[in-house]
């Protein structure tokens, strides 16, 4: 099915299944335990050996010699696998550096050997006898150092201009020109990177976990030099990717390679410091804004720099993505630079740009607004644009931004804030409110699925789309339900497998609106078989299990009598997405409380309102938001990898140093969905929304921290030790 | 994890027996520290002595009118008990500050006494730790260091002690009660029980290899109001930044004891005599000889006011 007209009134439209708050369907498998991850795949092998991979302990250099005869004669010892034996492994296209290093070392914690033993704890055992002679190179690894010498990323310059910025900017009455950073963050899901690996013949089979399985499927066939259908991924329950694992990592390709080197099938996880230094991260960055405005806020110039480092031949983390677009201003320039950095690879993480570029656009907002002795949100508000501002002629599909900000307004109570900083206590508590906006590009990708209806009626949908927490298996059953008719509970949903129908996958919220809307192109594809063999019109309709039209009518299952129906289709989209510009919105609001004597900040409250086209399932995109919404609080105060810019790595690499908010730190969460359709996303007319929750909340949290205290933090998290000596004086 | 043989004592003194038998045995209780470290080989054991079946759980009155605290009581059976709310509330507070309730379910007094450093050197095999393996110099020092200890400190170890309990016990000047091979018992005060790093910072306690710890022992109730405040990054399941052990009596007297700043409990007893001239007279003599990095000065300044902010709250 082409998407490429606005989708008129369709079967989805019904809401009689897609838009209820139905629990997930996989949730008892889950909550009890059936759900089978990756490293407890006991319903595929139920005997496999044990792989642990031992990580580069220098960040950039080569191995002079490494020894693995110790290794090798441990006990239960099966193989040791490194670059000397392992054969021409390469590298897949979403990689930067190699998954298995040496001689060439890229980067700290970087593979350089797997062991493979029968159990466990022989093969972590027998890690520690590997012996690796390093000769150590000097790296780069601080940015602030490197921000100098940074250029264009290796596509070309990534920067945009309209209209005069430089004198715009400089005749403005109102100017606000500041620095801001992000640090490096870690995507830190729950479960870790983990692959159960077998070969049979030349056929490779990986029980991964992993959100994007037809480009992991190719990248693992380059890496090897073997034709994908060779290859197969299966990946039906992921504990979490958040960025993390849309690419396949070491676990994945050293797994096959001690599978091939035992002829066992071999199961790998990486250890907790590897998720960190081994695999991606989201890179820290150094964002410059400048805006011009008049005296009325009305914006005339804005500008945003962004640096940020990378392994050579790596890539920016667009930060200025949503300064593009978020904010009206006839004069406006981006602008992103790369510089070599020689720490672990970065890449996507929890909403690559938005999420870091928000952190510093709306704290300049706010501090803007302030200089303006505006209200900020009436500042927003006064500075919409329903057209992409660097081309007019393309409007939003739909924005709704102004209603964001205006609902979230009164049902927070914004209008109680106190504009003065440091101007409200409760007790010892120093109170602040703030607000940011959310935006989050919707992006929408092909993506296909299979459907068969049996004699008993149950319709199974497969499809290689992955449910990575978010709720998919749920809201593909209610697409796969309402299209066809027939309550949820008789829809079977299959995913994550590679042979199934490749769909768009999971990452920059495309996968619910994109691969609900393959799912409808195949049982609209079904429908119409099913229709064309009764000889029904064509507008025959398919509610309470039967096929209707006029008098006549027949039940599903009966037409699988003599064997299952199967259709199959995808759906691809034309260029609506260049006539309309396609954006999800937020208003985000919070409330915190900053210790007057210690600095602590605690969350006292929140609220997200979201415009984000049809919500297909409310209940699930609450969890969603909510769980993005903790993110933000976590980019906000606490989270950051510390560099050790002398050795190259990360040096808090477990989840006792890398803190993200617990249970104790998230207090009472609120999440509106303003009623909304948008025909130009898709027949679902659903757009992205998980990571919409997290755009704008960092800022949200750090604006409010400054009205709490009256002092401006720039540089994130924000902890204490930041503010702690210009809170007010103690008795 | 290396290979290692194991046993189950039967007597305290055996215990202690077997391990003099076994030059490199360690003891296991509940194993919440130990074992982590063994599966990094950051400890080697070569046989471990399962003190579990000792007893050693039960809390009773002294004659003194105090209390002895079996080493094996679990941290949530101390926190919880009747007395120790009562009498020694900063006990049950930092107890409860501390780890999750899964983790104090299994953790013993003795244990968290003798619970290694959490510095991210020590616990990263291929960085430089003297603590993890002498001579080989201190990573911290010029790295990332804003956990780590601001005073105490030598040019060889810049760690801190983890325990929230060990800071109450020590403001509560409670000692340890240990036995030998030779089935001598001895009573170590808190306040000596552990070392500054010094040039060897491997030795974080001045209990001999193979000495056991049967209990502890609290003199008899001082009253006062008890606080423990701990501050951290987020709200549960972190380490103290920096932590406030105190018993404040309503004339302005008191004791105090701070986490998070050094290799030990830190109390400086002269510095109380300053306690009803507030924070910052207790803080100039505690801590003076303080000598932080730049990543983590700011522990002093916090040190000082989270003492106030434990003053003003006790004073209502």
């Amino acid at each position: 099915m082409k998407f490429d007209q606005p989708a008129g009134q369709n079967a989805i439209d019904q809401l009689k299944v897609v838009g209820k708050p139905i629990d997930r369907i996989d949730g008892p498998l889950k909550t009890t335990g059936q759900a089978l991850y990756a490293y407890e795949r006991h319903d595929v092998q139920a005997r496999p050996a044990y792989g642990y991979i031992l990580g580069s302990t220098i960040a950039k250099g080569r191995i002079r010699r490494l020894r693995t005869d110790r290794a090798r004669s441990a006990p239960g010892v099966l193989a040791v696998v490194t670059a000397e034996n392992a054969g021409t492994v390469g590298k897949g296209n979403f990689n930067t550096a190699k998954l298995l290093g040496g001689p060439e070392i890229q980067h700290y914690h970087q593979a350089v050997a797997v062991v493979v033993a029968e159990t466990f704890e022989q093969a972590r055992s027998a890690a520690q006898l590997v012996e690796v002679d390093y000769v150590k190179a000097k790296g780069a690894f601080d940015l602030a150092e490197a921000k100098a010498g940074a250029g264009d990323p290796k596509g070309g310059p990534e920067q945009s201009s309209t209209g005069d910025f430089a004198g715009a900017f400089a005749s403005a009455p109102v100017t606000l020109d500041e620095t801001y950073s992000t640090p490096d963050q870690s995507h830190a899901m729950m479960e870790p990177h983990a692959t159960l690996a077998s070969w049979e013949g030349d056929k490779l089979t990986l029980w991964t976990s992993n959100q994007m399985i037809a480009w992991s499927k190719g990248d693992i066939a380059r890496t090897f030099g073997i034709p994908p259908e060779n290859v197969r991924l299966d990946s039906p329950y992921i504990g979490g990717g958040f960025g993390g694992k849309l690419f396949i990592r070491s676990d994945a390709v050293m797994a096959a390679l001690a599978s091939k080197a035992s002829g066992r099938p071999v199961k790998v996880a990486l250890q907790r410091p590897l998720v960190i230094n081994n695999t991606t991260h989201r890179p820290a960055t150094i964002q410059r804004i400048r805006i011009g405005a008049a005296r009325d806020g009305r914006i005339t110039a804005i500008g945003h720099e962004s640096w940020n480092g990378d392994l050579e031949g790596g890539s920016t983390e667009v930060a200025t993505q949503q300064t593009k677009l978020l904010y009206a201003g006839a004069n406006r320039m981006t602008s992103q630079k790369l510089a070599v950095l020689d720490l672990p690879e970065g890449n996507a993480m929890r909403a690559p740009g938005e999420a870091p570029g928000l952190m510093a656009l709306e704290i300049a907002m706010d501090e803007m607004a302030e200089k303006l002795n505006m209200d900020p949100v009436e500042f927003r508000v006064l500075n919409d644009t329903q057209v992409d501002p660097e081309k007019p002629e393309r409007p939003f599909s739909t924005r709704q931004f102004v209603a964001c900000l205006r609902t979230g307004a009164e049902r927070f109570g914004w209008s109680r804030r106190n504009p003065t900083p440091a101007s409200v206590r409760d007790g010892r508590w120093l109170i602040g409110l703030g607000m940011a906006a959310g935006f989050r590009n919707n992006i929408v990708m092909k993506s296909g699925a299979r459907v068969r209806l049996d004699g008993q009626g149950v319709v199974t949908v497969e499809t290689d789309m992955t449910d990575i927490g978010t709720g998919t298996y749920t809201i593909i059953a209610q697409t796969a339900a309402e299209t066809l008719g027939i309550p949820v509970e008789r829809v079977v949903v299959k995913l994550g497998d590679s042979d199934f129908p490749a769909a768009a996958g999971s990452g920059g919220q495309w996968g619910a609106n994109s691969s609900t809307a393959g799912v409808y192109a195949a049982c609209m594809k079904l429908r119409e078989q099913i229709v064309q063999t009764l000889g029904y019109p064509a507008d025959a309709s398919f509610t309470g299990g039967r096929v209707r039209a006029g008098r006549r009518n027949v039940t599903l299952a009966s037409l699988a009598s003599n064997g299952p129906l199967v259709a199959e289709d995808f759906i691809e989209f034309g260029n609506l997405g260049e006539k309309f510009q396609q954006s999800t919105f937020a208003g985000h609001f919070v409330e915190v409380a900053v210790d007057s004597f210690t600095g602590e900040t605690r969350i006292r409250r929140m609220l997200a309102v979201c415009a984000a086209g049809r919500i297909l399932n409310p209940k699930t995109a609450r969890s969603q938001v909510i769980g993005a919404m903790t993110m933000g609080v976590g980019g906000a105060l606490m989270e950051e990898l510390a560099v050790d810019t002398r050795h190259g790595f990360f040096v808090n690499h477990d989840l006792a140093g890398y803190e993200v908010p617990v249970h104790a730190d998230i207090p009472h969460q609120d999440v509106i969905f303003l009623d909304e359709v948008d025909d130009k996303s898709s027949p679902m007319k659903a757009k992205g929304i998980g990571e919409l929750g997290l755009c704008g909340v960092g800022a949200a949290v750090a604006n409010a921290v400054y009205n709490a205290t009256g002092v401006r933090i720039r540089d994130y998290p924000l902890t204490l030790d930041k503010y702690l000596d210009r809170l007010p004086a103690i008795a | 994890m290396r290979p290692f043989s194991y046993e189950r004592a039967t007597t305290p003194a055996a215990a202690a027996l077997a391990a003099r038998a076994r030059p490199g045995a360690k003891f296991i209780a509940g194993g919440t520290n130990l074992l982590d470290l063994m599966k990094l080989q950051i400890e080697t054991p070569a046989h471990l002595i399962d003190v579990g079946p000792l007893g050693l759980d039960r809390i009773e009155e002294t004659p003194e009118g105090g209390l002895r605290i079996g080493a094996l009581v679990s941290n949530s059976d101390l926190a919880g008990d009747a007395r120790v709310r009562r009498d020694y509330g900063v006990l049950s507070r930092a107890l409860l500050a501390g780890a999750s309730g899964q983790l104090r379910n299994k953790a013993t007094t003795g244990g968290n006494l003798l619970q290694r450093t959490r510095c991210p050197y020590f616990y990263d095999t291929a960085q430089a730790c003297n603590k993890r393996e002498p001579g080989s110099g201190c990573a911290a020092i010029g790295g990332f260091s804003r956990q780590l200890a601001v005073i105490g400190v030598s040019d060889h170890c810049i760690a801190t002690h983890p325990s929230d309990m060990a800071v109450a016990m020590r403001v509560l000047d409670a000692q340890v009660e240990t036995v030998n091979a030779a089935g001598e018992t001895r009573a170590i005060p808190m306040a000596e029980f552990h070392r500054l790093p010094e040039d060897r910072p491997h030795i974080d306690t001045v209990l001999p290899p193979g000495d056991l710890i049967t209990a502890v022992t609290l003199p008899r109730p001082i009253g006062g109001t008890h606080v423990y405040r701990k501050v951290r990054d987020r709200a549960s399941y972190a380490f103290a930044v920096v932590s406030v052990a105190a018993v404040l009596q309503r004339d302005g007297t008191g004791r105090v004891a701070f986490g998070g700043l050094a290799h030990k409990p830190w109390r400086v007893e002269a510095a109380e005599a300053a306690l009803p001239q507030g924070a910052k007279a207790v803080a100039a003599i505690a801590l003076a000889g303080a000598r932080p990095t730049h990543e983590n000065a700011f522990k002093v300044t916090l040190a000082e006011r989270t003492l106030a902010a434990v003053i003003s709250d006790a004073r209502g």
